[in-house]
């Protein structure tokens, strides 16, 4: 597990924490401005998670509803058990069209199943084509956040990536580096052969799927080529078209602080007349990928809720620090330290649950409840249970837990073994602690030993 | 009013001046003031590293230990200990132990909270002289709802000043975490520097909290830079008279 050692590079670069402070401290102030906005917050988080809670109580149901409908629009549906299979299913599709190039919009789901790389395998290039993840992909990274992927670059980071790339005289000037991105990209969306997205919300009653985005990207990547393969998680499907209205109010107000986002693309299976927009040919991808294991517990399951509007990165004062790339997966942040290891195994990501001081903020942003510290712990006592060993000092940290709870439930040894202690001056071995701060010493007398010479006994005036 | 101290194993070792000043203000608003010598830790640095075992056992022993007690309320000086014993019922899969630790988390109050909504007192008759500025410990603050509360007492304390935090606020974690702190020591002091230098900026005599943890992570990097600022306990400030 590398997280120790990525986490100390990132603490490294001043680059990296400037643009994470900037960036995550002016979406939470947006964030709570847009919150301002809807007259009750609490009650539509509770009601979108109650509409989670229920359709993940009968997710086989709702999706057999939502693919059915699909095909009836005239999609194709695929049921994608893993990542290879995922990538099986684009990766064929991509071929029977004899596609070259494919241009996609933003999809964690891509990313997690590393669908670029599989593509490329074939022989087939994928083209970014959301601003900040052609950012990330012209500078050979992965995207640190789930919702804006390069928001550890600065400014001047990204006028020479794309002085670099792109050829374009050097410019700080955002609006001359966008137009350089959308020049660069035009060219790229009428060579595409085919366009692949991901899916924000899934409504099993209609079929329809719904894409958010500000750029208009997803627009052109969904309607522009013959074909569109859309890729989603299991649990993004909803029951109901009407649901959509509570999920509208959270995720652009959570995710990037905006009432709505620019464009929202909803999409019910093919084009029917020659004059519409939308594609000739609909594939949407469903994918488990170790989600439908989540589903086995009341605890685990409710991670499944998760909208991705990466409200509890910005909110996470670990994230804030450290970035996303130190977390090692696609999904960072604290969502991503319950993620990851349900997603992607325990033992893989088994120091990310640690990763968090369980300060609760993650909590308290989240726009359908998850409680990420009680998902969190819940998986720390997993990482213990399975003997899973966290970096170096695992076997000490067993032995002191064990020697921990043998003192603990005996008071005497207890108050014994402190005033040993205090009185032989014996200094713990904390360097971990004493390197960055001071250690405060045991108090000359503790509090039970000032009880029982005589405190216990005094009285308090009106007893 | 009868009460049983949960005084927490960091106050009674690390921090007697948080607990005795606890029963200091306890007794000058009239309650009478038990202990039980039987109390060692509730079992939280077990609980939140994973050891769920230990923790059931000290879950175990703290419920008993208080049940045991015919005291009205449990009162402590700690917002994380006391939010630990709100957590208890998770730890049993045994309704009667669920019921049992319920039992005991109804009768247990953070101080603060106890002074502002079961005695309805503000005003302890403190006096503090110099500025101040509070730092929510984050286990008081989201998991127990505790804001107001220690803000309240401290503007009623005779002579002292209290200032909100400037950015990133009082209401950012200071990182301390427990075993977090010792297991990623990088990250929680990145955290702690960001809470210092807001502490630095406020132009402080003094940094209150309500939890030792967080006070000894702050205190300790406050020496460490070689800061004036004092960290004290809400109970200490409390205790403090004329």
């Amino acid at each position: 597990m590398t997280f120790e050692r990525d986490a100390r590079t990132a603490l490294a670069d001043g680059q990296l924490r400037g643009a994470l402070r900037q960036a995550t401290t002016l979406f939470g102030e947006r964030r709570r401005a847009a919150l301002a906005t809807v007259p009750d917050w609490e009650g539509a988080r509770d009601r979108a998670r109650a509409i989670k809670d229920e359709t993940l109580e009968h997710l086989d149901r709702y999706l057999e509803e939502f693919a059915a409908n699909a095909e009836r629009a005239g999609a194709c549906v695929h049921w994608a058990r893993d990542a290879a299979a995922a990538c099986d299913i684009i990766g064929g599709i991509a071929e029977r069209r004899g596609a070259r190039t494919v241009v996609k919009s933003k999809s964690m789901a891509s990313e997690e199943i590393h669908l670029n790389a599989a593509l490329a395998r074939r022989g087939i290039e994928a083209v970014e084509t959301d601003l900040g993840e052609y950012i990330v992909q012209l500078a050979g990274e992965t995207p640190s956040h789930i919702v804006v992927p390069a928001i550890h670059k600065t400014k001047a980071q990204i006028a020479a990536l794309f002085a670099d790339k792109l050829g374009i005289a050097p410019s700080d000037d955002v609006a001359t580096l966008a137009a350089a991105a959308r020049d660069a990209l035009r060219r790229r969306f009428a060579e595409a052969d085919l366009g692949i997205s991901g899916v924000n919300f899934a409504v099993a009653e209609t079929g329809t799927i719904l894409i958010l985005e500000n750029e208009g990207n997803a627009r052109m990547t969904t309607s522009l080529p013959h074909t569109h393969v859309a890729l989603m998680g299991i649990e993004k499907v909803i029951p109901r078209f009407a649901d959509l209205d509570v999920f509208l109010q959270l995720l652009p107000r959570s995710g990037t602080g905006q009432v709505l986002t620019a464009y929202q693309s909803l999409i019910t299976g093919t084009k029917r007349r020659a004059e519409d927009e939308g594609p000739e040919e609909l594939h949407i991808v469903l994918l488990d990928n170790g989600r439908s294991r989540m589903l086995a517990s009341r605890v685990t399951r409710q991670a499944l809720a998760c909208i991705r509007c990466g409200a509890c990165l910005n909110a996470c004062p670990v994230y804030r620090q450290i970035g996303g790339h130190a977390y090692g997966s696609v999904y960072p942040g604290p969502i991503g330290a319950v993620l990851s290891p349900q997603l992607f195994g325990l033992a893989r990501s088994a120091a990310l649950p640690y990763a968090s001081s369980l300060c609760g903020a993650c909590r308290d942003v989240c726009p359908v409840k998850i409680d990420i510290p009680a998902l969190l712990l819940h998986l720390r006592a997993q990482v213990v249970a399975e003997g899973v060993a966290v970096g170096k000092g695992h076997l000490r940290e067993r032995l002191a837990f064990w020697i921990y709870a043998t003192v603990m439930v005996r008071p005497r040894l207890f108050a014994w073994l402190m005033r040993a202690v205090r009185s032989l001056r014996i200094m713990p071995p904390l360097g971990a602690w004493t390197k960055w701060r001071d250690l405060r010493p045991l108090a000359p007398r503790s509090f039970r030993e000032q009880w029982r010479a005589g405190l216990g006994d005094q009285r308090g005036p009106d007893a | 009013m009868r009460v049983s101290l949960f005084v927490t194993c960091l106050a009674d070792q690390l921090w007697p001046s948080a607990a005795v000043g606890a029963v200091d203000v306890l007794r000058r608003l009239g309650c009478a003031v038990e202990f039980d010598e039987r109390q060692t830790c509730c079992g939280q640095p077990a609980f939140n590293t994973g050891y769920r075992p230990a923790a059931r056992a000290l879950a175990r022993r703290l419920i008993e230990i208080f049940e045991a007690s015919a005291a009205d309320a449990i009162v402590s000086p700690s917002g994380s200990c006391t939010a630990m014993v709100h957590h208890y019922d998770q730890l049993f899969d045994d309704a009667r132990w669920r019921e049992r630790a319920q039992g005991v988390a109804e009768r247990t109050h953070e101080l603060s909270s106890f002074l502002v909504h079961q005695l309805g007192v503000e005003d302890v008759g403190a006096s503090f002289s110099g500025r101040l500025t509070w730092h929510d410990a984050c286990h008081g603050l989201r998991d127990l709802g505790i804001r107001d509360e220690p803000r309240r007492l401290l503007r009623h304390v005779q002579g002292a000043q209290l200032v909100e935090l400037p950015p990133p606020g009082a209401e950012t974690c200071c990182g301390f975490g427990g075993t977090f702190s010792v297991k990623y020591p990088e990250i929680s002091v990145a955290m702690l520097d960001e809470k210092v230098d807001a502490i630095e900026r406020a132009g402080v005599d003094a940094v209150v909290s309500g939890d030792a943890s967080c006070l000894m992570q702050i205190a300790g990097r406050l020496s460490r830079r070689g800061s004036t600022v004092r960290a004290l306990h809400l109970a200490e400030v409390l205790a403090s008279r004329p």
